[in-house]
């Protein structure tokens, strides 16, 4: 279907009641940045209209524009970057060259904001009451401490008076957040915009905070601009949706619309790979090697034919315990993993799953051998890991294997691609150095990256490609097991979806068996056969991923797959 | 925070102990015989040297000696120098003059320092900055005689606006100039820090976010900016207090300031032992404790580090 | 609590559903690429290469590299830039004192001897102190501090007191209460000042070494490494030790403008290289007394020795902003 012509400003046609005047235009917008390499176009021919009260979403991958325009329009635009073009029209002022002093007035109390990550946005040394006071105070509101707690208190915080007498880090991650949404709505703005609010937060936590932005945007009018890069949650919370491509705007929508009948085939590719709205588990692609760029092709239901696996790895009431130094000389124990027992069948992929501080991780680097547990055992194929000696774990390290979740921290910064993806090979003394750059090269090809790649450096590779290196240097071996410790969750969703299509299509050829950690059940969904639930270090369900998501038993896991975004909207099987 | 002032405290005894011991084993322990070397390059006179071996209890084990010295420091008995008079009293004389000399010194680095790191960093890239960077890297590159005897020759000799050495009474204004010279240095270094740390605050998450509260940029540079790059320069000043009395030697010879350095330099010369033994003991406490000081006001400029773990 | 999703949020004027118009982009206009293509026009281009690319532009890099290429030709070859002998027995008394003159372009010290002269045979000497007192700091130093960073527990413990030990006394003041000792009083070559300088001059790059080591150690591709079968101590070769050079190149080429300088304040107080060896230090030292009359004696090895010093300095600096972290993160 052909797209329309974009250069018209969009118009909101109003039915019933007089037109009323949008509260944010943006129209036409050009912002460019200068670099050392040059001006560099961030945004190009942007345009959203936010009427007031009303919730828009701008999704899009990084790169794509969307925090910048949404920075545009708040006047926070880092030093180096400048509208080129267009207009930023608040409340029909155009605000795009405004004075700074004119966007000091409009900040906090006709325009607020809700940063990301809620760590780094609030001052360290100042107390929460005292950076709450200096909001309401700049904008000409009462600051008392009575005004204080009672922000605070508004925004979810309990005991508000207390915690105004404490420091940022004496929080929990949530609880700033919440203090960052009690300070951005503290002079109750027209307009706020909240860039990925919650995208640093656990998904159950998400939840809460999102549905009290909700309830509070709703009791004050405020309207919101929204910025995610999760489609399911931009549908879900938002009236409206506009996606960004590499600077401009695709598509925009009504949310459930868009996702119902995607035009453009960006948003088509979005909503196809998006995990949280795609409800298949991914099966291996047609042709395997090939990059295509067709992802998550709508493929035959396979049936997975598991000819009688066995347990390559039994879990048997796996314990760890920390000590925590506190004072002078006291430790107090830290139980992280608490009593977790499962099997891994051979071929197939399991996933734990769980938040931060579930023990996930601290599971997955007892079964590298890394750690070693308090009690329990590890079985892998048959052999206690606690009884082997050095000889023989350097020989299980050959079959057990581990990809990383932080693909900038899991490549050697000095070593090229060849150096990183041989170094297992001459490590275990495998071959000669002909037959070793024959298999790098081998490995390259499966991994879907061009023989070129071999001589370049980390630092000159994207987050995705670096992952394909990390998983050819983890299939270097040939192992039988990989560890995937939380692999994708660093990436953007298309690359993610890229990824995992691989990750699936090498475990058919190749007859691996995946270890897959992660903290995003909607992934989960897409690769797993089973799941385990943790929560606090115990293991809290477990059992095939349809019996799990269909008809979950625990609170615990109910509570998790509730959480994720966009899961309550009812979406058709096939979308594409 | 008990808890962490008491721990460096602890912290500190080892090192304050290790160092004098350092000190004394270095000065009375290698070979050769002491006492002989406290005569230096004279006679060795007997009846003296019999009541010095009795005097530093060199009849007795190392580690008596050791004990016995620690004791000595700690009632003020640190016997005689060679004139005969006593150490102590030499002390007392010599540790106020330097004393005024670093804190002179200190505040002029500090006061400097930071606003011209400030400001360099608030305009990063124009003029000033550029400037300044220049400036500051001279500075620190040209050694401290060099700067001493350029500054004495300019201003003390040629235009004769201080006086080029310093009488013996050091007076504040007398010390104007040495002050100075022996600040010139750190002033370059707390520059640098300064303005490295308000470069890396200004692009910090939490100075955006103060921005979009809507405080205006006066607001956001004193209570954010500031604040937050300061921590770093004021424990480097906490420190250099320490490392200012201890290295001012070359500066109170070039201005002849009757100091600490200066009584230490010709003790050294004359080969005074006890003199050397007990200067060098008394700067490293001086040390110790100013960096104790130095991790008090960490933790009172960083709430963070008061939680320990 | 479930947003109902097609319908706008009510507000208080327009109790009327309102229509959101779909848009979609014109498709030439915005083209889709595939998805995570790697970018295959450059060259390969490692930390390093890029890092020299950025430093080769640096005006502050070429000027401090020239500068100190030519201090090193000066002190191996100093007969190429002084025809003169400046040993003591060419000095000739009668000169004492002298201004300019032909053949004595920065004129004549007490002795008589040439200036000029002096100024570019001294160069050896304090550059061999900083040389070899660099190389000597970097391996105690650099060994203890990685030692220290990566085994942690009381290997770190103990080496933490005892280098706190040590800085405690500051370079110059250990100096001097060394120096001191009859041992050293009675034999001082260059090379025990700079045994003397290393014994005190360690604890600054062990500190810098051990933050670099425990910043790196914990990276994933360590961990990596470890987990496909690399020993401890491999890792900590293979891996930790090269990323964690860059802060210790910084450290290391700034003290040698330190070590310089310290050799002078030793030598300037009467305690560094003795009187019979060329340093300028020493010929500062000697310059004191007649500088009001004749200052030049003093001035110009004040100058060499502040240019070498500065250099050094410079860079440093350079090197500091290149191999800057922030700088490499793409």
């Amino acid at each position: 279907m052909k797209g329309e012509a974009v250069n018209a400003p969009v118009e909101i046609r109003e039915e019933g009641t007089a037109a009323q005047r949008p509260l944010l235009e943006i129209r036409d917008l050009a912002i460019s940045f200068k670099t050392s390499g040059g001006e560099v176009n961030a945004v190009r021919n942007a345009h959203l209209t936010v009427m007031p009260g009303e919730t828009v979403a701008i999704v899009g991958e990084s790169g794509s524009g969307k925090s910048t325009t949404a920075l545009a329009a708040i006047g926070l635009l880092p030093s180096n970057g400048a509208v080129s073009g267009g207009q930023i029209l608040f409340d029909g002022e155009d605000i795009s060259h405004a004075s700074e002093k004119r966007m000091i007035e409009l900040r906090g109390n006709s325009i607020g904001m809700v940063p990301q990550d809620p760590m780094s946005n609030l001052n360290p040394v100042w107390k929460i009451g005292y950076q709450v006071r200096e909001t309401l105070k700049a904008n000409g509101l009462p600051d008392g401490p009575d005004d204080v707690a009672k922000v605070l208190s508004q925004a979810g915080l309990p005991d508000a008076r207390r915690r105004a007498k404490q420091y940022p880090h004496e929080f929990s991650g949530g609880m700033r957040q919440r203090a960052l949404i009690a300070i951005g709505l503290s002079c109750q703005p027209r307009l706020l915009i909240a860039d990925e609010p919650t995208s640093a937060l656990d998904v159950t936590v998400q939840r809460q905070i999102l549905d009290h932005l909700d309830k509070m945007t709703t009791e004050l009018g405020t309207a919101v601009l929204l910025i995610t890069h999760d489609l399911g949650l931009a549908a879900e919370r938002a009236d409206k949706v506009v996606v960004m491509y590499r600077g401009q705007v695709v598509e925009s929508g009504p949310s459930l619309e868009l996702l119902q009948n995607p035009q453009h085939p960006y948003t088509q590719r979005l909503v196809a790979s998006a995990p949280s709205l795609a409800s298949r588990r991914i099966q291996a692609a047609k042709e395997p090697g090939v990059e295509s760029d067709d992802l998550l092709a709508p493929a035959e239901d396979v049936v997975v034919e598991p000819s009688m696996p066995e347990d390559v790895l039994r879990i048997e009431n796996l314990k760890k315990v920390f000590k925590l130094r506190s004072g002078l000389g006291r430790s107090t124990d830290f139980t992280a993993v608490d009593d977790v027992s499962f099997s891994v069948k051979r071929g197939t992929t399991t996933a734990i799953v769980g938040e931060s501080g579930s023990g996930k991780s601290t599971v997955a680097q007892m079964v590298l051998n890394l750690l070693q547990p308090t009690s329990g055992r590890i079985v892998f194929d048959g052999v206690d890991t606690s009884t082997l000696n050095s000889k023989e774990i350097f020989a299980f390290r050959r079959r057990v294997q581990p990809i990383f979740q932080d693909p900038y921290g899991s490549l050697d910064p000095m070593y090229n691609i060849f150096r990183t993806i041989e170094e297992p090979l001459r490590t275990h003394k495998i071959g000669d150095k002909a037959s070793r750059e024959k298999k790098v090269r081998e490995l390259l090809d499966q991994v879907a990256l061009p023989q070129s790649t071999m001589q370049r450096y980390p630092n000159e590779l994207s987050g995705g490609q670096r992952q394909r290196v990390a998983i050819a240097r983890a299939l270097a071996l040939d192992p039988e097991v990989i560890i995937c410790d939380e692999a994708v969750s660093a990436l953007d969703v298309l690359v993610q979806a890229q990824v995992l299509n691989l990750l699936a299509d090498l475990q058919s050829r190749l007859g691996l068996t995946y270890l897959f950690i992660t903290h995003d059940l909607a992934v989960v969904r897409q690769i797993a056969d089973h799941v385990c639930v943790m929560e606090k270090g115990k293991l809290v369900e477990t059992g095939s991923t349809d019996d799990v998501f269909d008809s979950p038993q625990q609170d615990y896991t109910k509570a998790l797959l509730n959480a994720i975004p966009g899961a309550r909207l009812m979406l058709p099987p096939e979308v594409a | 925070m008990a808890t962490y002032i008491l721990k460096r405290f602890l912290q500190l005894i080892p090192v304050f102990l290790g160092a004098t011991l350092l000190v004394y084993f270095l000065v009375f322990s290698l070979p050769g015989d002491p006492i002989v070397a406290l005569f230096g390059d004279k006679p060795v006179n007997e009846a003296v040297a019999a009541k010095l071996r009795t005097q530093y209890h060199l009849d007795q084990p190392f580690w008596i000696q050791y004990l016995l010295y620690l004791k000595s420091i700690f009632t003020f008995d640190l016997g005689q120098d060679f004139s005969g008079r006593p150490i102590a009293a030499v002390l007392g004389e010599v540790f106020p003059v330097t004393a005024r000399l670093a804190v002179m010194a200190l505040i002029f680095e500090a006061v400097f320092g930071i606003i011209f790191g400030l400001v360099a960093g608030l305009r990063k890239g124009k003029i000033f900055d550029a400037t300044v960077l220049v400036a500051s890297l001279v500075v620190i590159g040209i050694p401290i005689f060099v700067l001493g005897f350029l500054l004495q020759f300019t201003i003390g000799v040629q235009l004769g606006w201080a006086k080029p050495t310093v009488s013996s009474a050091a007076t504040v204004q007398d010390l104007i100039l040495p002050a100075i010279v022996l600040g010139l240095g750190s002033f370059a270094y707390v520059l640098r820090l300064t303005r490295t740390s308000v470069i890396e605050n200004m692009s910090a998450d939490y100075v955006r976010t103060a921005t979009a509260k809507g405080l205006s940029r006066f607001r956001v540079v004193r209570v954010h900016i500031l604040r937050n790059s300061l921590i770093p320069v004021i424990t480097f000043l906490g420190a250099d207090l320490g490392s200012l009395m201890g290295g001012a030697i070359v500066t109170e010879g070039i201005f002849n300031v009757p100091g600490v350095g200066n009584r230490l330099y010709r003790a050294v010369l004359s080969g005074e032992g006890p003199t050397v033994v007990s200067i060098v003991t008394v700067l490293v406490l001086i040390y110790c404790l100013s960096n104790l000081l130095v991790d008090l006001l960490y933790a009172w400029l960083d709430p963070r580090i008061r939680y320990d773990s | 609590m479930t947003p109902d999703s097609n319908t706008a949020r009510p507000d208080a004027s327009a109790p009327a559903t309102r229509h959101i118009e779909h848009f979609v982009a014109d498709f030439s206009e915005t083209p889709l690429q595939a998805t995570d293509k790697v970018k295959e026009d450059q060259a390969p281009l490692s930390l390093w290469a890029e890092a020299w690319r950025n430093l080769r532009k640096q005006p502050l890099f070429l000027i401090s590299a020239f500068l100190i290429l030519v201090v090193v030709a000066v002190s191996l070859f100093p007969g190429l830039f002084s025809p003169i002998d400046p040993s003591p027995e060419a000095c000739q008394l009668g000169n004492s004192d002298g201004g300019p003159a032909a053949g004595h372009p920065l004129g004549s010290t007490q002795q008589g001897c040439d200036v000029y002269a002096r100024v570019i045979f001294g160069t050896r000497s304090s550059v061999t102190v900083g040389l070899f007192t660099t190389i000597g700091v970097l391996l105690i130093g650099g060994i203890m501090g990685a030692l220290a960073g990566y085994y942690g527990g009381w290997v770190d413990a103990v080496l933490a007191r005892v280098n706190d030990i040590f800085f405690a006394l500051p370079l110059i003041l250990g100096a001097i209460v060394l120096m001191q000792l009859p041992m050293f009083r009675a034999n001082r070559t260059a090379w025990t000042l700079v045994l003397i300088l290393v014994t005190f001059g360690w604890p600054q790059i062990a500190r810098i070494t051990r933050g670099a080591v425990i910043e790196v150690r914990n990276a994933d591709f360590v961990t990596a490494a470890r987990s496909l079968g690399v020993s401890k101590f491999g890792a900590l070769m293979r891996h930790v030790m090269p990323n964690s050079l860059a802060p210790i190149i910084v450290v290391a080429t700034i003290s040698l403008g330190t070590f310089i300088v310290a050799e002078s304040t030793l030598s300037f107080l009467g305690i560094g290289l003795p009187p019979s060896v060329m340093s300028w230090g020493n010929d500062i030292q000697a310059a004191q007394a007649s500088l009001r009359s004749n200052p030049m004696p003093l001035l110009y090895p004040a100058i060499a020795l502040s240019i070498t010093v500065l250099s050094f300095i410079m860079l440093g600096d350079a090197l500091r902003d290149a191999l800057d972290p922030k700088a490499r993160k793409r």
